[in-house]
């Protein structure tokens, strides 16, 4: 049984999601492949090749590739999926968006944001915000995940893996790439970064969200996250917001700010090591997953705590 | 131009959901069930295009039991002219969802399907892109903005890291994420007018879809949960905590 793995990746670098969906993918073979989809992306192949354990990288090159279009990404992989048995997608937005095009045209289901590999066709899933977990067995002959990445650690480097580059797909007829606005961040990305520091509601406004979030973020070289309610009430960018319907983190700190913990939310960072919370109502759902809060108001709280953080050297 | 909006029923997304001792699933007895929050921003998008006079119908379909008649109603009550409901006691998976849309298309031959992204129960995130693979229709998925003109639609998507615009042919698939608008509340005068609606009632079996299922649901188990930690006093304290107790900073 082979298996192929997709690439994530910005056509520049090569992202640890990749690494991790090939730990994921371990669980089911040891050929494993990886497909790099993108323009002007060799560079992402050869980081690909390095990974230990892969037997070869699949580098196909086009303008709609490189855009992401999902309906060129599925031209590419369901031919390809007659020489493989599984195919695994880190769960990005990337992923979500050409992966059920795939299952749909072979005819089989989706097992979205895979937690679990138990077996060759029984994998492990959450479901209702990471209230409960299901575990599912696929009686289909090829099997199309998507991947938390997450939950399972990076697979680790040293291979050299030969890349080998396939012809990429016609351009989709009925789609057009316009144009992309991707924020220029020098700030870690949040899904991969060691510390997190989000904001919610309580902040109030925009301005409040940068003047209090963003400067204890970049005190700690932490990415800024966002409750859906700071989201909602237009504080920080859609793509700050963590929890169920945005990003799911794991970070190695992560600490929220006037957030008060809805199940959505905690669906998106109770698997982070570290928890800190810092409300100023003792009852709020978040203490519950916090290993350190602070109970205080964060007007009075933060500025302290950047205060700490100076002395203690950071 | 014609515009259909799938919709689904699910458990309320303020109720924490439980999982049945018997571990066969989530326990919705007696449970408040609501539209799926990603499906009221569909329907109220496709209102907004009609209000605006980009589109002249719309029509919502669910896809479940008798009871989801109620949440129709609810897409009537927003705005939408009339609404189907294909009736199923069945809790059918992502793929047999895409491939019932895909007869409705076919019987409604709408010019735009606009649905929500996901639904939060099973939280697939699957059906939109595979009722366009279906179809072979473009699909822009994650729209926060969506722009009609003429046989041709731009739409801004949330991407990783940022935004991204996709202009597609009509028809077309469009799943809408959280910021594409803010539904309305459904007045008390067009709650009443959505009762004299045309709703109409089709069994599933009627429309000859293969709906067998591909996965077997094992078992439905509770997260593991964190142990509770502990409260600081000060700042100060945390600072110490994390670098000598957790070793974070």
């Amino acid at each position: 049984m082979a298996v192929l793995v997709i690439a994530d990746h910005d056509n520049t670098t090569l992202k640890d999601n990749t690494h991790k969906v090939v730990t994921a993918a371990q669980k089911l073979s040891g050929d494993i492949d990886i497909l790099v989809a993108g323009q002007n992306a060799k560079g992402v192949a050869d980081a690909a090749s390095k990974i230990a354990g892969v037997r070869k990288v699949l580098l196909a090159e086009s303008p709609e590739l490189g855009a992401g279009i999902a309906e060129a990404m599925e031209a590419l992989v369901v031919p390809l999926m007659a020489n493989y048995d599984a195919v695994l997608t880190p769960a990005t937005s990337a992923g979500k968006n050409f992966s059920p095009r795939v299952a749909a045209k072979l005819d089989v289901a989706q097992i979205s944001d895979v937690i679990e590999v138990v077996d060759g066709s029984t994998f492990v899933r959450p479901i209702y915000a990471g209230n409960a977990l299901e575990t599912v067995q696929s009686a289909d002959a090829k099997k199309v995940l998507t991947v938390r990445p997450t939950v399972f650690k990076a697979a680790a480097e040293g291979g050299s893996a030969p890349v080998e580059t396939i012809a990429a797909p016609a351009a989709p007829a009925k789609v057009r790439f316009v144009d992309q606005k991707l924020v220029k961040s020098a700030r870690p990305e949040l899904s991969g970064a060691k510390i997190v520091v989000s904001g919610g509601r309580a902040m109030g406004s925009a301005e409040e969200f940068q003047r209090v979030i963003e400067p204890l973020a970049d005190k700690l070289g932490a990415a800024v996250g966002a409750s859906r309610a700071a989201v909602d009430a237009g504080y920080a960018p859609n793509d700050y917001q963590v929890g169920q319907t945005g990003k799911v983190v794991a970070p190695e700190l992560y600490v929220a700010i006037g957030i008060s913990g809805a199940i959505q939310h905690l669906a998106g960072m109770k698997d982070s090591k570290v928890i800190v919370a810092i409300n100023k109502d003792p009852d709020a759902p978040i203490f519950q997953v916090a290993d350190y809060g602070l109970v205080a108001d964060y007007k009075a709280a933060v500025p302290e705590l950047m205060d700490a953080l100076t002395a203690a050297g950071k | 131009m014609k515009v259909l909006v799938p919709v689904k029923r699910v458990i309320d997304y303020n109720v924490k959901a439980r999982v049945k001792p018997d571990q066969t699933g989530v326990d919705l007895a007696n449970v408040k069930m609501s539209m799926n929050p990603f499906c009221e921003i569909a329907v109220e998008e496709a209102v907004r295009l009609k209000e605006k006079g980009v589109a002249s119908e719309v029509v919502a379909v669910s896809i479940g039991p008798q009871q989801a008649q109620e949440t129709l109603r609810t897409a009537l009550a927003m705005g939408a002219d009339r609404a189907i409901l294909i009736q199923t006691t069945e809790d059918l998976e992502p793929l047999e969802v895409a491939k019932t849309l895909k007869a409705v298309v076919g019987e409604e031959s709408p010019d735009l399907v606009v649905m929500g992204k996901q639904a939060i129960d099973g939280d697939n995130n699957a059906v939109g892109q595979m009722l366009a693979a279906l179809l072979d229709w473009p699909q822009a998925t994650f729209a926060s903005a969506i722009e009609v003109s003429g046989s041709k639609a731009k739409v801004t998507r949330e991407v990783d890291g940022g935004l991204q615009t996709l202009e597609v042919d009509l028809p077309a698939v469009v799943t809408a994420d959280l910021r594409l608008n803010e539904p309305r509340y459904a007045s008390l005068p067009n709650i009443m007018k959505a009762k004299k609606k045309e709703l109409a009632v089709k069994e599933l079996g009627s429309l000859g879809v293969d709906a067998k299922p591909h996965l077997k649901v094992v078992k439905v188990t509770e997260p593991p949960k964190r142990a509770g930690g502990i409260k600081v006093e000060t700042a100060q304290d945390l600072v110490m905590k994390l670098k000598n107790e957790a070793g974070v900073l």
